[in-house]
């Protein structure tokens, strides 16, 4: 079969496997839509934290961007891994034992507060917002690349899908779905990374196969290969940084502490029974997870090798196919300067504008034409970090089933994400702004009626961010973790660690270290663009890696207005020391409410 | 709820010292070992990896991994030996059982 055929295949039969998942498990009740009534086994949650988790952004875009930037590209791999142990051991068993649905609600009750628990719902929308915008336009691309249709028809189909599992079934519905989610995603990642990694280096098992010798030269690492290479064309080596130290840490950290303060990811451990249920879920979970991001650093350099390759001073006649293919999708770009006829890659962009505007005509040798001008150095190829992962089993020349497998896996990441994203957003409005503020008189059967309801407007307006994507998509994502850093973190970390916290240290602390940051990433996102470059940053920190400052700075204001104010009243005192014991979870909720 | 206060006590402060150490060795294999050393680390070779780089893109991960997972052990011990495990909780599986109506 063609590889078409065989997509609509293995599309087809995930979707209808999504479909029947959420029949099965429809929503009964609050407590089913918002924690899938708190009985997820330890090992389904762990599954679902790891799909929920990984997003259209690992599995499309990650591997892609290491092996575009090398060692520095640790700063992903680092920062989103080493979330998972601050939330095992700060936050997740003492969230599960206060046994609520949502951030905004430990926020909202642990500081006695409404105006801390809306602080709280505008974070949780905003930060799920702005990564949901993503995840559809990832819905998009894959659609329109492998199955040929419009963009705008591929995220149609793929908000229907959400609709029907999100809205019907809630967090019941999304748990079970993304475990089977979880399965695709990461067969359909490793299947290519094992048979290139056996190609290349003769070794079935990745991790290994990118610190093994070549098959085709038996004396050279694959690593040392890749460092001669790079710096042959004039690029920095695969193996060495270039970003200053201080921006390197402050990134990692702050995808790190942001990691560990996502509401979708924190709300997945309410979803079980027991504390101990809680910490064992985030170490299946990591693992989960872990088997993606250490495969990845390896598929980053297997196809760094294969494009140099392949591609360099080849002539445009004998590039293979997926050169052409993607060419016309408009993500890969050549600009034959030298006029030979031959692609010449080197480092620095090859465009003027970097971004590709192509022109109608074809040149002499049947390449699309570009309307920018040349840039002063002699690379000739423009190609986007995105489509490394998804061209990968094509460079390499795999069978077409693994190529139908990755659009597969590539939508499952993105659909898994975006529901547990939805599903928080709708009960942020539900639940924390509509039973908890505006109407606190609804009944249960009323307020899972609400939560269908936003979800659905929520999927709506996400589609609408894939199918008109706001320009400001990429530099926005710097945002999401950052706020989560410098908000959610802090404020929840001290509601456990330190009883003495009162509500005016917490709401000045989240304010001033959201408005730090927010301010911040704007000026150089939006305001000032231009002098977006390490010498203008303050302390060398890039508006990636604020949210570390921004982090601090709550610390600090939280605790210094924590001091000249009045301490929280008794009861809260009660409810930290509880909070911190396991025992009793089950009974942890009554017990609240009756306090 | 009936726990001693000073037994309360005595839990909190073993289960902060665990999690120090704990944290103690989640900085330095990420921050330290990936980050801050891994220039000085890069001399040295673990098969065709420079050390600081495969800290940087591998070892900080597993030791990750293996964190939580002695974490989980030595939690569950502690909370056993303060008494305050859950063995004796009962779950009840029940839709009313987060007072889903009881609001």
């Amino acid at each position: 079969m063609d590889i078409q055929s065989l997509t609509y295949l293995f599309v087809g039969t995930s979707f209808a496997l999504y479909i029947g998942i959420a029949i099965r498990s429809r929503a009964g009740s609050t407590a089913d839509f918002y924690v899938a009534g708190g009985g997820v086994s330890p090992l389904a949650n762990g599954m679902a934290t790891a799909a929920d988790w990984m997003s259209a952004a690992s599995f499309i875009s990650m591997a892609g961007i290491i092996s575009f930037i090398g060692r520095d590209g640790s700063v992903y791999l680092m920062g989103w891994t080493g979330g998972y142990v601050l939330l095992a051991l700060l936050l997740a068993p003492y969230l599960r034992k206060f046994g609520k649905y949502t951030v905004p609600d430990f926020v909202g009750d642990r500081y006695y507060s409404d105006a801390a628990r809306l602080v709280a719902v505008i974070c949780v929308i905003f930060i799920s917002f702005t990564y949901v915008a993503g995840q559809m336009r990832g819905v998009g691309i894959v659609f329109s690349r492998f199955l040929e249709v419009d963009i705008n028809a591929g995220v149609a189909i793929g908000m229907a899908i959400v609709f029907f599992y999100a809205v019907l079934g809630g967090m019941k519905g999304i748990t079970y779905t993304q475990v089977a989610q979880y399965c695709v995603l990461i067969f359909a990642f490793m299947v290519p990374a094992i048979f290139i990694s056996l190609n290349m280096t003769g070794n079935p098992i990745p991790q290994f196969g990118f610190g093994s010798t070549l098959t085709t030269a038996p004396d050279t690492f694959l690593l040392d290969r890749l460092d001669q290479l790079s710096t042959e064309l004039g690029f920095a080596a695969y193996t060495s940084g270039q970003k200053s130290t201080i921006d390197v840490f402050c990134i990692t950290a702050a995808l790190m502490v942001g990691t560990a303060g996502l509401p979708h990811v924190i709300v997945r451990f309410f979803t079980v029974p027991r504390v101990r249920d809680a910490r064992l879920s985030a170490g299946y979970a990591l693992v989960f997870i872990a088997i993606l991001y250490t495969t990845a650093p390896a598929v980053a350099s297997f196809v760094r090798v294969n494009v140099i390759e392949t591609i360099n001073e080849a002539s445009y006649e004998a590039v293979p196919g997926w050169f052409k293919r993607w060419e016309d999708s408009g993500l890969i770009a050549w600009h034959d300067k030298n006029g030979d006829g031959r692609i010449q890659y080197r480092a620095g962009d090859a465009l003027v504008g970097v971004k590709p505007q192509f022109l109608p005509e074809r040149g002499a040798a049947g390449q699309r034409l570009l309307s920018n001008k040349p840039s002063a150095n002699s690379n000739e190829i423009y190609i986007d970090r995105d489509i490394m992962v998804l061209a990968n089993p094509e460079i390499a020349r795999l069978p077409n089933w693994v190529i139908a497998l990755v659009a597969a896996g590539g939508l499952a990441a993105a659909l898994s994400t975006a529901a547990g994203l939805l599903l928080v957003i709708s009960t942020a409005i539900a639940h924390d702004l509509l039973k908890k503020v505006l109407m606190p008189d609804i009944t249960d059967r009323q307020e899972l009626l609400y939560a269908r309801i936003a979800a659905a407007v929520a999927i709506g307006i996400a589609g609408l961010f894939g199918i008109y994507p706001p320009a400001f998509v990429a530099q926005v994502v710097a945002f999401a973790f950052g706020l989560a850093a410098a908000s959610f973190f802090p404020v929840i970390f001290m509601g456990i660690f330190y009883r003495r916290m009162n509500r005016e240290g917490a709401i000045a602390g989240m304010l001033s270290g959201l408005l730090f940051t927010f301010a911040y990433i704007v000026y150089f996102k939006f305001i000032n663009p231009a002098a977006n470059s390490a010498d203008h940053w303050w302390l060398g920190i890039s508006p990636e890696g604020i949210g570390t400052l921004g982090m601090l700075v709550n610390f600090t204001t939280a605790l210094a207005v924590c001091h000249v104010t009045a301490p929280p009243p008794a009861s809260i005192f009660e409810l930290v020391d509880n909070v911190r014991i396991p025992r009793g979870a089950g009974a942890a909720y009554h017990h609240h409410l009756e306090s | 709820m009936n726990q001693p206060r000073e037994q309360q006590r005595d839990y909190w402060r073993s289960n902060l010292r665990l999690l120090c150490g704990l944290l103690s060795i989640w900085f330095l294999c990420s921050f330290g070992l990936g980050i801050l050393w891994v220039d000085w680390l890069d001399q040295y070779r673990l098969f065709g990896f420079k050390l600081g780089f495969w800290f940087a893109q591998q070892g900080a991960i597993y030791v990750f991994v293996v964190l939580i997972f002695v974490y989980i052990f030595a939690a569950n011990r502690l909370d056993h030996r303060h008494g305050v495990n859950e063995d004796e909780d009962h779950y009840v599986e029940d839709e009313n059982y987060y007072g889903a109506d009881g609001d």
